[in-house]
């Protein structure tokens, strides 16, 4: 799969990475932006009250 | 695409003419993607949980810290609109009974936490209920269960905070030392509290709540400040409570404690 993707990629080595380096950096930035939070709310909250 | 083989295979040697030359690639089989389908799945899990317990805490903490800062701010700004200027003067070093304001609404913020041995810039909204609409919050943090008193009441003030996470407003909980100081700050000026104990309880042990922690019943005598947050550190499984008993009390315009005068005086960290 990821074998794939680096032989899809087009350029020489150097820009093949400079690629692999943005697409990663892109694809962190929208994990923290919008999927971590939107995960966060599903399951279940980190309770730190005392209660019944 | 070019044969993507072409221009990669070296010549092969005379000695192994004829035998067919091996591949330099594997197949991608239908194991070998959802191995690589099961590790992307591994390492999306653990980035989630540094993204929450690391990453996303140290912003909130940073925006909780932020919003308590400016809160603290604007209501020193009003009281020094308000008043004729002067400072007021303790007689025989005190301000005397500290006021207790009215309970306000659900979500609603009242109040401000300052913890020296908390952190050097350590601050943090107080509003009404422990509900993750507090604890979560980017501008909150710190909930105060309803069914306690107000601050400087007779009784007992109970507030609650995540441990790690959203702020972790009571990450270091456990490293209070005798005679800390714990001081909230309201419109009306600063509450003083010394740190006492800490206790390590169970869930469902309601009664750290009671005017007279563990005592059903008793008639209050103390004003007593008790702070609940998760113990271990990065677990649900305890509650960890520490106690502190009210000190002293000081009006806004007579300037803040002098333990905590360099938090409010600080900007809070960038973050």
């Amino acid at each position: 799969m990821f074998a794939a993707f680096w032989r899809v990629l087009p350029g020489p080595i150097w820009l093949r990475i400079v690629f692999v380096i943005v697409l990663i950096s892109a694809v962190l930035f929208a994990l923290a932006t919008w999927v971590f939070p939107w995960v966060d709310q599903i399951i279940t909250p980190q309770e730190a009250t005392v209660g019944q | 695409m070019t044969d993507p083989t072409a221009g990669e295979s070296p010549p092969e040697p005379a000695a192994s003419a004829g035998v067919e030359p091996t591949r330099r690639r594997s197949r991608a089989t239908v194991f070998s993607v959802l191995g690589e389908v099961l590790i992307t799945a591994g390492v999306l899990v653990l980035l989630f949980i540094g993204w929450q317990l690391w990453w996303n805490d140290w912003v909130t903490a940073g925006q909780q810290t932020k919003a308590a800062s400016e809160q603290s701010q604007k209501w020193i700004e009003q009281a020094h609109a308000q008043g004729d200027g002067s400072t007021p003067t303790p007689t025989a070093g005190s301000f005397g009974d500290p006021p207790v304001e009215a309970a306000v609404g659900e979500g609603k913020q009242f109040g401000i936490l300052f913890v020296p041995r908390f952190g050097s810039s350590y601050q943090r909204n107080i509003a009404e209920g422990t509900g993750t609409d507090v604890l979560n919050s980017t501008k909150l943090g710190i909930g105060h269960y309803p069914q306690t008193q107000m601050p400087g009441a007779v009784g007992n003030f109970v507030i609650a905070s995540h441990r790690s996470a959203y702020g972790g407003g009571m990450h270091v909980l456990n490293e209070f030392q005798l005679g800390d100081p714990i001081v909230v700050q309201t419109q009306d000026g600063w509450y003083t509290y010394r740190f006492r104990n800490l206790q390590y309880v169970t869930a469902d042990h309601v009664s750290v709540l009671d005017p007279v922690p563990d005592t059903d019943g008793a008639a209050a005598g103390d004003r007593l400040i008790t702070l609940t947050t998760c113990n271990p550190l990065y677990s649900t499984a305890e509650r960890m409570i520490a106690y502190g008993v009210f000190d002293s009390w000081r009006p806004t315009s007579a300037g803040p404690p002098s333990e905590i005068a360099s938090l409010v005086a600080a900007e809070p960290a960038a973050g």
